[in-house]
Parts: structure tokens; C-alpha cells; sequence
């Protein structure tokens, strides 16, 4: 071992030491999980040596931060690290002891020498792990072959680690990271154990090169006013930053990013900076958050990014999940993902990532934290939305939940963050409203998912579509909780998310009464015509395969605490009228427009059949006289 | 099994030919193009009736010693071929069916990719792995 000879020295001093850390070794085997770990003479050395630098006093733990500044110096990439203190064990105690430091310092050795972080690569014979050169004397001699790579490394500091810009160091805070590759004996990670570990990676400096990219460093302390930058909308200055970003990296390869192929998953999230700039560049295409793409818009958009066609049309492929050539907002944010990360050399995966599918990723931006009835009810909701299912339930529901989404949406990044900070201390509206927002989301997904099934099952598609659309019961009684924040805003964008959606002629009964609305704002809604009436047509009935799994989740939904304890109960029964009167307006509407789109077509029908026949007549006069 | 599967567009150029042997391909492709003109028979057999009554599955084509053809045809006159080996009587009608009406949704599937150009050859993974399976499973 190179550092035998460092080593030498100070083996007198380390004597006792070695013996000590020999007995602790083997507690070390047993505190996790029955492993035992055969450390050489050197390393025993090296790893007391720094162990007792990191932990100056005679208590057991290892001081935070001081573990933290060594593992950044041993320049592995941060999620490297978060994996390898998963692995070692000190989530699961909270603290750095002994055998987690050793054992942690031994997967250092191994991410190094470019070994998976597991238990299983620290039983190999390993070379000791490399730090580069920390403030005091002592790691220098540490850090003699590391050095010539420290400087090379600490330079393009801000040169980012090609897996690590994706970095969710939202998983420094917030979220729990399973990598994939987690060994057995390591404990699940969950956020409020790992906040609880004194271990602050101040990663945040390396950030500092893709700030612009995608907003803040991950550090607690800083907050996101980089925002304002990617925010802007420049795609062009985007894309060119990203190029050069990815020049930089690829400039400085390292030997520990044989490592980042092991985290494949988490490039994959979407970390909230991103998912901002994203909706902002949504809605820079899509005023209407709720709303989709077409694939005409969203085409152009994506041929900005200058990828070639092949690989925007399966970036396309992959996030376009229910095949309906548009975008949602969660099908957005994971197209647009999906580009930045082939522009900085990513490898296009062949199926979607778990962390970019558009439920996880609604779910992931409205994360409810308490309440888990009410996710498992939307969990469930999710397979069952295949097959018909009630109908009128869709239109008042979606009606109700969609304009929450988007409005939480809007003003919600708040919220965001907080659900995401993984607090508890969410107030109940807004809580309310994620799990609304939540099943709308999972709703509308589920709906678009299952249109295509019902377009393309039969040959005359249009018929057994309507055959689908007459199949559904009659909705159950409609829930209480929908309308409990009703104002005047909402109704609003129920009107244009209504009018959006139902357009199809084989509306269900319409639900209870709803009062009249006024008529500004149907004119509104009319104005705003949907992108593809042709696909639309099928919509509706798909939607009503929703809609049945929201009324269980709705009334889970009813028994939580009222949203706006200042509304009485008659003004919610009233308000339920009126919401009704205004779901009835809405089909109505809906109706005409759809007879209209009918009747337009038909006249196409009609003209293509007399041209047809036309072009018959004219055969049949240039093709010489026959005996038929 | 399924030995080989074609689309074809209307102007009866391929899009897609997949074929599972290696060797021999060239014989598949000659008897999909053959099968071509029954399809184009079928089809115009039909001219005289409405558009609306078309069948999608033309049902076998016709039969040679070693394999069975059958064929598959869109609204948008895009035919699906397929070769079927003779020696697996296993293989039924629905089942053919189902094997078209899945090819039909990944196709159409694509068409929703607003990259792709109608009348383009089809290079799409996902599509790709769909029909491998579907070829897969039957043998």
C-alpha cells in the first residue's frame, strides 16, 4: 500500500490504537448486521488516524462535520457519498461511529477504485482511500498520491460531476434516496432520520457552475432566487450552457464516475429548480397549466433543443405516456427533462424512469405527507381506471379538483418546497388540496392512458367508442367536500377545464343542479377551443373511467376537517347547487359545441362522398364500355 | 411462430419489416411483396361496397407449404403483413387477430409521435421491442 510508509511513523502512536480498532472492527461487523470486515494492518492505521482526527474527544461519535469535509475531500461525487452513508450504517444510528467510519472510509476505497458502494466491495482487498488536501498537516501526507489529482480536481471545482447536476440534493434535505443498489444491511433511509444526522455536504460550491442551468445550490441556506435566471425562458442560452457544461465535464473524467452509472435512477429526478423552469417554459407554450401541448407545439419546441429528430421523437416516445400526442404538464417536465439530460450526455433509457412518470412526478409536486388513507385510495385508484366506470362523476370532480391544481400550481411553490422540505406542518388547505389535486392529476393521467385503448380496439373505432361511452352507471351521490372552497376563481377554471374536456356527445346525465354562473365567463370558456377535437371525442368516456375511483378518494377527502372553518354549512349546500347548476351549464355547452364539431364533419363526410362518387362517374366513362 | 412481420404503407413501399431467422430473410421479403397484390385484391373486391363495412382482417392470404400469410389492412390503406409458420397449428385465428390489433395500436401509437413522419420508416424503440415480444411470445 502506498501509504505503508506514511503509516510507519506514526504506527507506534497507533498501536493501541490498532488493537482498539481491531476489537472495534469486529463491532463493527456485528452492529451491521453480522458483517465482518478484515481491515490490513495500513488501513487500520490510516482509518484510526482519521477517525481520530474527525473525533478529537474520547466519545464515540465522529463529529459531522468534520466526516463531511473529509468525504467531500475524497472527491467522490456527493451522491456517492449519501449512498455510502446509507450503506455504512450511520443513518440508521444517527451519528459516525467507529464501525460506521471505517466502514464508510472502506467504501470511500472502493467508489474510488470505481467498485459499487455495497458491502459486498469492501471485502476485497482495496487500495486506502485518497483525500486531498484538507487544512491540517496531517492529511497531507494522506492526500501525496491524490494530490496531483486534488489540484487537477479542486480547479474546475465548479466542474460538475456528470451524474451529479441532477443531483437531488433536494436528498440532502428532503427526500429519502434509495439507490437501487442499497445492500441489505442498510437501513431505509427516511427524511426525518436523516435529519437528524449532523452531516451537512456542502455541495453547494460545486454547484455553482450550473446555477444558471437550473437554479440554486443545494445548500440549506441558499434559496432559490436563481430561479429568476432559468426562469426567463431562454431556451437558446439554455441549451448553449448545457453544451458547455457538458464540454467541462467531459473534460474531467474521473475514475470515481465509474460510480455514477449506479445511480441511472436518480439523474432522473426532477429536482425542484428544474421542475419550476419547467412549468414556467409550459406555460410560456400553455398559458393553461392544466391543459396540454399539442405535439405541433411541442415539436417545434423540442426541435429548439437541437437534437436530432430520431432522438427527440423517442424522448417523445418515452414521455408521452398515454399516446395521445399531447403533452400534459408532468408528460411536459419529463420530455423536457429527458432533453436537458441527452444534452449533457446522457443516454436516452429505453423505458421512462420510475422518478419521471407523470404520476410520480404530480404526485412528487403535491406530495401529501400525512394522510395515508388517502393515498392508498389514490394508489388504488390508479389500476382500476382501465375499465368503464361511472361517467358524470368525472366532469364534477375533475371540475372541481382540476382548477385546485392549478391554482395550487400557481401559487403553490410554496407549497412545493414545503412538501418536498418533508414538514409535517402543512396547513390542512393546502394539504386538502394536494390530495384533491393529486387525484386529479392521477385522473386526467389515467384518463389519457386509456383513451387510445378504447380508440383503437375495434375497426370501426368510432362506434365502439360510443358503445364504451353508453356502458358506464349512473354516478353515485356526489360528495360534499368538492365544493368547499369554492370562489369565484375556481368556478371559473372548472368552466374552462370542463368545457376543455367534455367534448364528446355522450355525455351521462348531468349532475345535480349547479346556479347559474355568469355568462362572461362561458363565453370564455367557449372562446378556447381544444387543440385536437378529433381525439377529444373519446375523452369524456375515458374520463368517466375515472372518475369512480375519485368519488372513494373524495369522501375519504370529506372526512378530514373542513377546508375554510368560517363557511357555515348552508352556504355549502348552497354552493353545492350552484356548483351542480354550473356542471349542467357546462354539459350543455359542451354538447353544442361537440353537435357542432358533428355536423362539421359530417359536411367533410359528405363533400369526400360526392367527390368520390365523382371520381366514379369519371371512371366509369373513360373505361370502355363492359357487359356487367 | 411468427416468422416475419411487415408494414407497408399505402404506396405499398415498407415502413417496418421484422423477421426472426436471420437467414433467409430475402424469401420473406419476396413473399410478403407477393401477398401485397392479394391484398390489394381484397381490397378493391370490396371497391364497390361501403368503405364502413371493410373488413381490417383480411384473414389468410394464402397458404404455401411452409408458412401462412395473412393480412391486415387500415382505414388509411397501411397493411400489416404477417408469416406465419405452417407447422404451428397452434396458432388461431383470434389469435392472428389479437396480433394485428396490437400492431395496429403501436402503430397508431406512433402516429401520435409528432416526430414522426407519415410514409417515414419506423425506427422506434419502443415499437421495436412490442413486436419482439408479440413474436417472442408465440414461439
Amino acid at each position: 500500500m502506498e501509504q505503508g510508509a506514511t503509516g510507519g511513523p506514526a504506527a507506534a502512536a497507533t498501536a493501541a490504537a490498532t488493537t482498539a480498532s481491531t476489537a472495534s472492527t469486529a463491532a463493527c461487523g456485528g452492529g451491521t448486521g453480522g458483517l465482518l470486515l478484515a481491515l490490513s494492518e495500513s488501513e487500520q492505521q490510516r482509518y484510526s488516524e482519521l477517525f481520530s482526527r474527525c473525533c478529537p474527544a474520547p466519545e464515540a461519535a465522529a463529529g459531522g462535520s468534520s466526516v463531511g469535509e473529509l468525504f467531500r475531500a475524497s472527491q467522490l461525487p456527493p451522491d456517492t457519498l449519501h449512498q455510502i452513508t446509507e450503506v455504512c450504517g450511520a443513518k440508521r444510528v444517527g451519528y459516525f461511529g467507529p464501525a460506521q467510519f471505517y466502514i464508510a472510509l472502506k467504501l470511500i476505497a472502493a467508489a474510488q477504485s470505481g467498485f459499487p458502494v455495497r458491502i459486498e466491495s469492501i471485502k476485497n482487498e482495496l487500495p486506502l482511500p485518497q483525500f486531498t488536501a484538507l487544512k491540517s498537516d496531517s492529511e497531507a501526507r494522506y492526500g501525496t498520491p491524490a494530490e496531483l489529482h486534488g489540484v487537477k480536481f479542486q480547479v474546475p471545482h465548479a466542474n460538475l460531476e456528470k451524474n451529479s447536476y441532477k443531483r437531488t440534493d433536494e436528498g440532502d434535505k428532503q427526500e429519502p434516496k434509495s439507490p437501487p443498489m442499497s445492500p441489505i444491511c442498510s437501513p431505509p433511509a427516511s427524511p426525518s432520520t436523516y435529519q437528524r444526522i449532523p452531516l451537512t455536504y456542502g455541495y453547494g460550491k460545486s454547484r455553482s457552475g450550473l446555477e444558471q442551468q437550473h437554479g440554486a445550490p443545494y445548500e440549506v441556506r441558499h434559496t432559490t432566487h436563481q430561479q429568476d435566471g432559468p426562469s426567463s425562458g431562454n431556451y437558446g442560452a439554455k441549451t448553449a450552457l448545457a453544451c458547455s457544461t457538458l464540454n467541462r465535464s467531459l473534460s474531467a473524467e474521473r475514475e470515481q464516475q465509474d460510480s455514477s452509472t449506479h445511480y441511472l435512477d436518480d439523474p432522473w429526478r426532477i429536482t425542484e429548480e428544474q421542475r419550476d423552469y419547467y412549468i414556467n417554459q409550459f406555460r410560456s407554450l400553455q398559458p393553461d397549466l392544466s391543459s396540454f401541448i399539442s405535439g405541433s407545439v411541442a415539436k417545434n419546441f423540442f426541435t429548439k433543443s437541437k437534437l436530432p429528430i430520431p432522438e427527440l421523437s423517442h424522448i417523445w416516445e418515452l414521455s408521452d405516456v398515454d399516446c395521445d400526442g399531447a403533452l400534459t404538464l408532468p408528460e411536459f417536465c419529463a420530455a423536457f427533462h429527458l432533453v436537458v439530460a441527452r444534452k449533457n450526455g446522457y443516454q436516452l433509457p429505453e423505458t421512462l424512469p420510475e422518478t419521471l412518470l407523470p404520476e410520480y412526478l404530480q404526485a412528487a409536486s403535491l406530495k401529501p405527507i400525512r394522510d395515508c388513507a388517502l393515498f392508498d385510495s389514490y394508489s388504488e385508484s390508479l389500476p382500476g381506471s382501465q375499465q368503464a366506470r361511472d361517467f358524470s362523476r368525472t366532469e364534477k370532480a375533475s371540475a372541481e379538483e382540476v382548477p385546485d391544481k392549478s391554482a395550487l400550481l400557481q401559487d403553490g411553490k410554496k407549497d412545493d418546497k414545503q412538501a418536498l422540505k418533508g414538514s409535517i406542518t402543512l396547513k390542512t388547505i393546502p394539504k386538502e388540496f394536494q390530495h384533491l389535486t393529486v387525484k386529479t392529476a392521477a385522473q386526467e393521467s389515467n384518463a389519457f392512458r386509456a383513451r387510445p385503448r378504447s380508440r383503437s380496439y375495434s375497426s370501426t373505432s368510432i362506434e365502439d367508442a360510443m358503445k364504451k361511452g353508453e356502458e358506464p352507471p349512473t354516478p353515485p351521490p356526489r360528495p360534499q367536500k368538492s365544493h368547499s372552497r369554492a370562489s369565484s376563481l375556481d368556478l371559473n377554471k372548472i368552466f374552462q377545464q370542463n368545457t376543455q374536456a367534455l367534448r364528446s356527445g355522450w355525455l351521462p346525465p348531468p349532475p345535480p343542479a349547479l346556479p347559474p354562473r355568469p355568462s362572461a365567463s362561458q363565453e370564455v370558456v367557449l372562446a378556447q377551443p381544444p387543440s385536437k377535437p378529433a381525439r377529444r371525442k373519446l375523452w369524456t368516456e375515458t374520463q368517466g373511467l375515472d372518475t369512480p375511483e375519485l368519488s372513494p378518494t373524495v369522501n375519504v377527502t370529506s372526512s378530514l376537517p373542513a377546508v375554510k372553518p368560517h363557511l357555515p354549512v348552508q352556504k355549502q349546500s348552497s354552493k353545492q347547487k350552484r356548483a351542480i347548476q354550473t356542471a349542467i351549464r357546462k354539459n350543455k355547452e359542451a354538447n353544442a359545441v361537440l353537435a357542432r364539431l358533428n355536423s362539421e364533419l359530417q359536411q367533410q363526410l359528405k363533400e369526400v362522398h360526392k367527390e368520390r362518387i365523382a371520381l366514379e362517374t369519371q371512371l366509369e366513362q373513360l373505361r370502355p364500355v363492359t357487359v356487367l | 411462430l411468427v416468422l416475419a412481420c411487415v408494414i407497408c404503407s399505402p404506396q405499398n413501399y415498407p415502413l417496418y419489416i421484422r423477421s426472426i431467422p436471420a437467414e433467409n430473410e430475402l424469401k420473406f421479403h419476396y413473399t410478403v411483396h407477393t401477398s401485397l397484390d392479394v391484398v390489394d385484391e381484397k381490397i378493391s373486391a370490396m371497391g364497390k361496397a361501403l368503405v364502413d363495412q371493410r373488413e381490417l382482417y383480411l384473414g389468410l392470404l394464402y397458404p404455401t407449404e411452409d408458412y401462412k400469410v395473412y393480412g391486415y389492412v387500415t382505414n388509411s390503406k397501411v397493411k400489416f403483413v404477417m408469416v406465419v409458420d405452417s407447422s404451428n397449428t397452434a396458432l388461431r385465428d383470434n389469435e392472428i387477430r389479437s396480433m394485428f390489433r396490437k400492431l395496429h395500436n403501436s402503430y397508431t401509437d406512433i402516429m401520435c409521435n409528432p416526430f414522426y413522419n407519415p410514409g417515414d420508416r419506423i425506427h422506434s424503440r419502443t415499437f421495436d421491442n412490442m413486436v419482439n415480444s408479440m413474436m417472442m411470445q408465440v414461439c
